[in-house]
């Protein structure tokens, strides 16, 4: 087997628009989160929201290149832009080696909104446009970006709802171990608009703290109400141990676990059997002991229920070892599609800077959480092994480890 | 609206539109060409010429549109504009 490691990461997200500006937003305990007053307007139940500012891709990017993407395309290219940069690998690399995309996304609503009135409105569908198709599709992030960059590896979406973006790492990180792949650029994006929230705010899930945004998302908090939507795009460069030698880059991380499960019961009502499945699959992939793990990005995305079971299925399997436990969602909001990749850079950013970011908005802990190790504030300390939860509706669980590299 | 009006929004939306500076929208000048349109374009170019004049263009008219010069007069028919 193969080792796989990161050789580039980038990150459009609500706490910064670059891997430096993340780090001090993680540092800080700094939150993105804004209330949204359009949404009120609409009828939303809660206007918070992560807030997210399209980036300027014009001059980059052709019109032919840009009619086709959606808002959860562009934050990809932002975040794919940087993370080829970051890994050295430049467009005639591109185009001469079969470099793979795996990335985690699962709606285009808005593209699809938008032609449904432009159709209802001109009963004509050559009026949509010739980009409405192209983003309208799940594999919008990755029929946009495979063409932008000319990757010639493997190409599809993953849409595995809220794991999606750690699925796709964990498919990558499977098809480089086992030779298939040498390079792949794994990912998660999420569009932010309300387009894409609406439904889900009508389940009643999001917090109404609206008072408050920046205290509104509390995670593993005895007053959480719910979560708050976000999203952006994050991206990591993966790549086989021998091709980043070969390349001489700067190696960034190792991944070195991936468990999946599927809770097999309700579509929206996490369990304990499946996460804790999932947990102890990666543990068991790792080659670790438990005690390895220095630090925990929990999924906990601040709902009642999802908190409680997560709280649950982590002190299940680690036990008597307490490592550190934050959730990130408390700064970002729940990146939904993008969460996976986006916490995986998260983790790979406090592993490089020796902190793990603070759980803010933890006040009093929940009668579940009282057993883990969650930090409200931000600890400095050597981080060399994470792992990283991520859990999504129909019972869709993923988590990934990741280690400093040792040679 | 008179012919040049016309001419000048053509010229505007475009150029805006297609990306190129408008000197090179000049009426000798081949349409495809010139802004480098492929088959998924010419839906563009319906769509926006439905935004700004209010007519769809059918497939079949694009046959008969070489140059510039040919879709201003193709334009000004559909408005009846003759001067």
């Amino acid at each position: 087997m193969r080792r796989v490691v990161v050789t580039g990461m980038g990150i459009h997200s609500c706490i910064g628009y670059s891997i430096d500006e993340v780090r001090d937003s993680l540092f800080k305990g700094k939150s993105g989160i804004v209330f949204d007053p359009e949404r009120k307007q609409l009828g939303f139940r809660s206007a918070l929201t992560g807030k997210v500012d399209m980036p300027d891709i014009k001059g980059k990017v052709s019109r032919r290149e840009r009619v086709g993407m959606a808002d959860e395309g562009i934050y990809a290219y932002a975040a794919t832009d940087q993370a080829f940069l970051h890994a050295k690998i430049d467009m005639d690399f591109l185009e001469k080696n079969e470099v793979g995309i795996l990335y985690g996304n699962d709606s285009s609503a808005k593209a699809v909104i938008d032609a449904a009135d432009i159709m209802r409105e001109k009963k004509d569908t050559m009026l949509l446009g010739s980009g409405a198709i192209f983003q309208g599709m799940n594999s919008t992030v990755t029929m946009n970006l495979a063409t932008i960059f000319k990757l010639r590896g493997i190409n599809f979406t993953i849409s595995g709802a809220c794991a999606s973006g750690s699925h796709a790492i964990g498919l990558g990180y499977l098809m480089i171990r086992s030779g298939l792949q040498e390079i792949v650029l794994c990912g998660g994006a999420q569009e932010v608009n309300h387009h894409s929230m609406a439904s889900f705010d009508g389940l009643s899930a999001f917090s109404t703290r609206e008072s408050e945004p920046e205290k509104a998302c509390r995670p593993f908090d005895k007053d959480r109400d719910g979560l708050v939507p976000s999203g952006g795009a994050a991206s990591l460069i993966l790549e086989s141990y021998e091709s980043a030698v070969k390349r001489g880059v700067p190696i960034l991380a190792e991944v070195i676990g991936y468990g999946f499960s599927s809770n097999g019961s309700h579509i929206s009502v996490p369990n304990v059997d499946g996460p804790f499945r999932s947990l102890n699959m990666a543990i068991k992939d790792s080659g670790l002991d438990l005690r390895d793990i220095d630090y925990v990005n929990a999924h906990a995305t601040a709902t009642p229920v999802g908190d409680m079971n997560e709280a649950k299925a982590i002190d299940l399997a680690f036990g008597e070892h307490k490592p550190y436990v934050s959730s990130t969602k408390s700064m970002t909001g729940h990146e939904c599609w993008m969460a996976g990749a986006s916490e995986a850079v998260y983790s790979v950013i406090m592993m490089h800077n020796d902190f793990v970011a603070p759980n803010i908005n933890f006040s009093q802990p929940g009668e579940e959480a009282k057993p883990l190790n969650i930090t409200p504030v931000t600890v400095e300390m050597k981080v060399n092994t994470v792992l990283s939860n991520s859990f999504g509706f129909g019972g869709t669980n993923s988590t990934l480890i990741l280690r400093k590299f040792v040679k | 609206m008179k012919r040049a009006e016309i001419i000048e929004k053509i010229i505007s939306f475009m150029s805006e539109e297609f990306e190129v500076e408008p000197e090179v929208i000049k009426p000798e000048a081949e349409l495809m060409k010139t802004l480098d349109l492929d088959s998924l374009d010419l839906v563009d170019l319906v769509v926006i010429i439905e935004k700004n004049f209010g007519f769809k263009v059918e497939a079949k008219d694009f046959v008969n549109i070489k140059t510039f010069g040919d879709f201003f007069e193709y334009v000004c028919q559909k408005l009846n504009i003759t001067e």
